[in-house]
């Protein structure tokens, strides 16, 4: 274990060398070794480190029940929003809260039917992040109903009243779109879990453990006549999850375009905000891995090439972002309405191109410094640049709901909206729900899919063995098929 | 209370024959020979799956795919009726002077629906096709098997199987490094 954080064992697996796949896993790693090292994270007693964050991050959770509770007692009006902002904070946090949970979907699924084998070493820290957020964005119009305990009342459910929803409202969709979304990254989640589970019940020493894990691993024993099944559901689960995550973002992109306000009426949404949502996931991603790969001594699994390719990711993503902030501006202009020509103009120049100026620079100017490979692999550079990203997608959610509402399209009845400190202290709450669920996932669940890793691992030796050498550049072992040097190879 | 001593409560038999190997490549050809030797109730236990291992056990394609298909179909069907019929005709209400019924408002619940019906079907077939939850199987009596969620590789042959007297003879030759006979309590 390396020193500090910032520190990372040399030489990087980031080479490109197109006779040499580059290994995934490095160290040495054997199966037994990769049990050991994942166990390890369960099975140890928790660290001083673990039990500081735990008590600070379930503090800022008692803050927001505090809040939720005030706002159920007292009504919506503890909030900033009145006449013309009428969508506030909750609107903002539950997009914002959205929008990071894609990127788990996106490691898990959208990779998995490209056959981006890199992805096994993050895919279940990254699909709890995805169940967490989506939590977190679930509480918003939960709460944003004003009467809360009338929630119920958007879904199809008989009634006294005998009334429907209205399912030509684009809110509606959104139900349906983040319920199911729920649903399924769950049930993937749970599923790619079953096989790590087993590992910890059969390893569990307490009668307590193994009857909790074992209980969870449902009886599984890897039969292959299991496995066979399990492969082809867990590839189907991966083919459905793919259009359902762009799905999702493109309905909550409904919520605003099919408004008629200017600067949300526009076709460019649902594209925009699906790479949008790609792009904060991605960063949340290098947030928590960052520090939880030296934490947890996992620098092996989680490697710098991990690393590094979910930079490259979050570079992309960042130039489509501002490509469309771009065509945004063109297409304002270009199309001659003046009240979108307005709207336009006025979020970077009117009363809130504060915020528009810091998505700008967050957003499209730092991940631009990912151009350079020592940033790429520098772990202070892209913590930073992903705190960044994390700010800088939040605000332009805040962008595109307040200034299109606080200025639309009669001065007359235009506004200016200030948050209360209620607003505040549940978006920073929010932030308490989603790492006290997230610290308990470390401290109980399997954090990298062991089972995954192990078959990529095996299937990388296979094909440095047809390619005649083992995959590190080092010299081959021959015909030598025993797991444990070859295993190390790899 | 009253049982005759003579009369033993449990018996013990055989549940079958568990062969462990030490690498995915050793497994791949023990099965290749157990399923060419003919043995039919028997099984591979991996840590991980192992590629081409379905076809080296002569694994029949499983039928999911078309149960999450059907499930699928019926979850478009099923949200476009509910649409329908909740807005249509039981509850009609003008929203902007919208028609009562139009597809394309309609399509994103029948999309989502659809993939919500289909992942439940393919959670709960994966389930229900393995036979699981199923928290007792006789091989967890056997305590090597434990490490067959970490690194170790396993053939099983079950007493049911009709060459089931050969299996433990026919896997020593295999070169496994530990041939074990699971024994069971019947009580």
């Amino acid at each position: 274990m390396t020193t500090s954080w910032t520190e990372e064992p040399l030489p990087h697996n980031t080479y490109e060398d197109p006779t040499h796949r580059p290994p995934l896993v490095t160290g040495g790693h054997t199966n037994h070794s990769i049990t050991e090292r994942v166990c390890s994270i369960v099975e140890n007693p928790p660290t001083k480190a673990w039990y500081v964050a735990f008590a600070i991050s379930f503090s800022v959770l008692g803050l927001l029940g505090l809040m939720i509770g005030y706002l159920v007692i007292t009504g919506t009006g503890v909030w900033g929003v009145n006449n013309p902002v009428g969508w506030g904070y909750a609107i903002i946090n539950f997009v914002f809260w959205v929008g990071i949970g894609h990127a788990g979907t996106l490691i898990s699924a959208i990779l998995f039917l490209c056959r981006q084998k890199w992805r096994t070493g993050i895919n279940r820290a990254a699909e709890a992040m995805t169940i967490f957020a989506v939590i977190c964005a679930g509480t918003f119009p939960g709460i944003h109903v004003g009467r809360a305990w009338f929630a119920y009342w958007m879904f199809p459910l008989p009634n006294q009243m005998e009334m429907w929803p209205n399912f030509r409202s684009p809110l509606l969709w959104d139900v349906f779109a983040v319920s199911t979304y729920f649903t399924i990254s769950l049930l993937f989640w749970y599923m790619g879990m079953i096989p790590d589970l087993a590992t910890l019940r059969d390893r569990a020493k307490h009668p307590l453990r193994r009857f909790a894990y074992g209980l969870l691993s449902i009886g599984w024993s890897g039969s292959n006549r299991q496995w066979h099944v399990y492969e082809r559901a867990y590839l189907i689960l991966a083919a459905l999850a793919t259009p359902l995550v762009l799905s999702v973002h493109s309905v909550v992109s409904f919520d605003f375009a099919v408004a008629q306000l200017p600067g949300w009426h526009t076709t460019i949404l649902p594209p925009y905000f699906v790479a949008g949502a790609i792009f904060s996931g991605f960063a949340m991603v290098v947030t928590l891995l960052v520090p939880c790969r030296h934490y947890f001594n996992l620098k092996d699994i989680i490697t710098m090439r991990h690393l590094e390719n979910m930079n490259k990711v979050i570079m992309l993503t960042g130039m489509i972002v501002g490509y469309a902030y771009a065509t945004e501006f063109f297409i304002a202009w270009y199309g001659g309405n003046k009240t979108e020509t307005f709207a336009f103009i006025n979020r970077a120049f009117g009363p809130y191109g504060w915020s528009y100026w810091i998505m700008v620079s967050c957003n499209v100017i730092s991940p631009q410094i990912f151009w350079f490979k020592k940033a790429r692999t520098n772990l202070v550079i892209m913590f930073i640049v992903s705190i960044f990203v994390n700010i800088g997608m939040w605000f332009e959610r805040f962008v595109i709901v307040i200034s299109s509402l606080a200025n639309d399209f009669l001065p007359s009845s235009w506004g200016y909206y200030r948050p209360t400190m209620i607003d505040v202290g549940t978006f920073v709450g929010s932030f308490g729900l989603f790492f006290t669920l997230f610290l308990l996932f470390c401290r109980f669940l399997p954090f990298i899919a062991m089972a995954e890793v192990k078959a990529t691992m095996s299937e990388q030796r296979h094909a440095a063995h047809r390619d005649g050498h083992d995959g590190t550049g080092a010299p081959a072992h021959g015909s030598d098929q025993s797991a444990k040097p070859a295993g190390a190879a790899v | 209370m009253h049982a005759p001593a003579t009369q033993p409560r449990a018996q013990v038999k055989e549940a079958g024959v568990l062969a462990e190997f030490d690498t995915d490549e050793a497994i791949m050809e023990a099965a290749t020979k157990v399923r060419d030797a003919g043995f039919t109730r028997w099984d591979c236990h991996t840590p991980f799956p192992v590629h081409g291992l379905d076809g080296a056990m002569g694994i029949r394609q499983t039928i999911l795919p078309w149960l999450v298909l059907g499930a699928g179909l019926t979850g478009v069907c099923a949200a476009c009726l509910m649409q329908w019929w909740m807005n249509a005709v039981d509850y009609q209400f003008v929203v902007s002077g919208k028609p009562m019924w139009s597809l394309p408002a309609n399509v994103p619940i029948m999309f989502e629906v659809m993939v919500l019906f289909s992942g439940l079907t393919a959670f709960g077939a994966m389930f229900a096709l393995n036979g699981l939850p199923l928290w007792y199987k006789p091989q967890f009596r056997s305590e090597r098997f434990r490490r067959v969620t970490d690194d170790k590789f396993f053939v099983w042959v079950d007493a049911r199987d009709p060459k089931y007297g050969e299996a433990t003879a026919f896997l020593s030759g295999l070169g496994s490094n530990h041939v074990e006979t699971v024994k069971e309590v019947i009580e």
